[in-house]
């Protein structure tokens, strides 16, 4: 595996990899698609397995119903659109047809965050982690590179109950040296003694790189890479806020009742200290690069290190 | 499972008729209209038609039923401790707590295949089954039930193109066309247009019957059953409320219990079609 490491690769592409892989594995996986194959990156599997792959059109309600009717007859389906539609136009049906009655679906929605883009704001997905993981059964996966999303993935199509793979668009730089993902277990990317940094997606290798300047400022920042918002690893997080005495959290999605809310629901019950949460507040996303976004939206290494200091400052 | 004759079929369904009233009077709430419309469909699929053994609910090649207009569940319920998949006390447990009998099916239930309630759902939901029976090359047969007010959904139509699209035609639609809904006539509240039509161009073969009369039932599944590769649709003209005379045809009745004093007088109605048929 090492040597056939990419240096950049998309999550979507990450996930796309492991599809193909589980199609030869087991014959009871198959592919539901909502008219966006290529770009979910679904593709791969239905060139090689199109008796197992189900086109329905631009009609995300209908998919996400089918996923949970296939799944009744014992397949392991994989619904694939881009999150904004997948969580947002389809969430009665991901709430009812699937996790009401606790199937094994999988829902991956791409295009997370606003590293979708020049999309813009209704391709943007900012709300996912927020409406999956309050539904009763809902794993919320959010994998921070292409290998992650792989094991993600793999992972899912095992765990007996429904799941949501936050994907994203771009490339983004394999993590070196980290823990294999858990789906469930928080990955601590770096310990520290100052602060604790807990991210997830395309925020972890940025927060990465952020802890590397604070530490040439002799601020000693952990890192989690919490990757499953839901259920979430209570246990790391109180451990990581007992020892640092402060928590940042940075996602790529609306700052209310995403990954740090979450965070601030268990350290707010078990162990409250200051918390700063980054991510967009209370606006729609909007076109341009994405370096341009996460620069527009607060979003960079240099904010992070910014709100860093300024917490660890806070009394 | 031991056929009925005609008169049995009547007579089941007067049983039936009884049952769904009692339970709904003694849970004190629930879906009295729409669970006495669906009496005779549930009789001729269950009692007549679909392969399913009450001893293995979950045998991988049984005919499935979906419910998609969930709130008729008491209908469903009768029929399904009828057959023996619950014990028939648990009827009387209706939406009360602890009870595996919500007021709107909840999965995990012997014989119930989906959990439903949110109205659009259930089409969908069965093509999905179809698909998973045609790719284990299984014959056997999906029955989805769906209300005309319903068919307001739009996920109901997407499930009727992805249908199509994939000539699923071991999946049988049936609306129960009772021509009322909350609001009051379908109408009125959202007209149905040319329903038949409609279901025609979006690639279906459509018959349509009196969904009281077991005849004209059986009519018309032997009619789908020898259709082309096509999804099949019956439209079943049905009466809201059919059975109870101040029940009948009155939107009101849709989302309300019969009273103690209304269960004894419509009891007492079913008593005299029961002595009619002898």
């Amino acid at each position: 595996m090492p040597q056939e490491r990419k240096e950049k690769e998309s999550t979507r592409d990450g996930f796309g990899r492991a599809l193909l892989d589980l199609g030869e594995k087991d014959s009871n996986v198959v592919v539901l698609s909502a008219d966006l194959t290529e770009s979910v990156r679904a593709h791969w599997f239905q060139e090689k397995y199109p008796e197992r792959f189900i086109s329905h059109g631009v009609a995300e309600q209908d998919m996400i119903s089918a996923a949970a009717g296939l799944a009744l007859s014992g397949k392991i389906p994989f619904a694939c659109t881009f999150g904004a539609f997948a969580s947002g136009r389809a969430w009665d049906q991901v709430r009812v047809s699937v996790a009401y009655m606790n199937l094994n679906v999988t829902i991956a929605g791409t295009h997370g965050g606003i590293s979708v883009g020049g999309d813009g704001a209704t391709h943007q997905a900012l709300e996912e982690i927020a409406l999956m993981r309050i539904i009763p059964h809902m794993t919320v996966v959010v994998p921070a590179d292409g290998e992650e999303a792989y094991d993600a993935t793999v992972q899912a199509a095992a765990i007996k109950g429904p799941v949501y793979l936050r994907l994203g668009r771009s490339a983004v730089p394999t993590l070196m040296d980290k823990p294999p993902l858990e789906t469930g277990k928080a990955s601590v990317m770096k310990e520290g003694e100052d602060i604790t940094i807990v991210a997830c997606g395309h925020m972890v290798f940025k927060s990465l790189g952020a802890a590397a300047e604070l530490e040439k400022k002799g601020i000693n920042a952990g890192v989690i890479n919490l990757h499953t918002p839901a259920p979430i690893d209570e246990e790391a997080l109180i451990a990581a806020a007992k020892k640092t005495g402060r928590v940042l959290t940075v996602e790529e999605h609306s700052v209310y009742g995403g990954m740090g809310s979450a965070v601030a629901e268990v350290l707010v019950e078990n162990c409250p200290v200051p918390m700063k949460m980054m991510g967009v507040k209370g606006e729609f996303g909007v076109s341009g690069e994405p370096d341009q976004l996460y620069e527009h939206f607060g979003l960079t290494e240099g904010h992070i290190v910014e709100e860093a200091e300024k917490l660890i400052k806070r009394k | 499972m031991q056929k009925l004759d005609e008169t049995g079929m009547k007579r089941k369904s007067i049983a039936l008729r009884r049952d769904i009233l009692t339970m709904l009077s003694r849970a004190g709430s629930g879906h009295t209209g729409g669970s006495l419309s669906i009496v005779e469909i549930l009789v001729e699929l269950y009692y007549r038609r679909m392969n399913i053994d009450p001893r293995e609910p979950s045998k991988r090649d049984r005919d499935r039923f979906v419910l998609s207009k969930g709130h008729a569940c008491p209908a469903l319920y009768a029929v399904l401790a009828d057959l023996g998949f619950f014990p028939r006390e648990e009827l009387w447990t209706l939406r009360k707590l602890g009870s595996r009998l919500q007021g709107h099916p909840q999965y995990g239930l012997p014989g119930l295949e989906i959990s439903s309630g949110s109205l659009g759902q259930g089409l969908s939901v069965a093509v999905g089954l179809a698909l998973a029976d045609r790719m284990d090359s299984l014959d056997n047969k999906v029955y989805c039930l769906m209300g005309d007010g319903e068919t307001n959904e739009g996920q109901i139509w997407e499930a009727a193109m992805t249908a199509s699209h994939y000539s699923l035609s071991r999946l049988y639609g049936i609306v129960d066309f009772n021509k009322l809904q909350i609001d009051g006539f379908t109408c009125d509240v959202q007209h149905p247009g040319e329903f038949r039509h409609k279901w025609e161009k979006f690639g279906w073969h459509t018959v349509e019957v009196d969904g009281h009369d077991f005849q004209q039932l059986s009519k018309g599944f032997d009619e789908l059953d020898g259709a082309s590769d096509r999804p099949k649709l019956m439209i079943a003209h049905t009466v809201k409320g059919k059975g109870v005379s101040f029940i009948e045809n009155k939107a009101g009745w849709h989302g309300i219990a019969p009273k103690e004093k209304e269960l004894a007088s419509a009891l007492e109605e079913l008593k005299e079609q029961e002595e009619a048929l002898i």
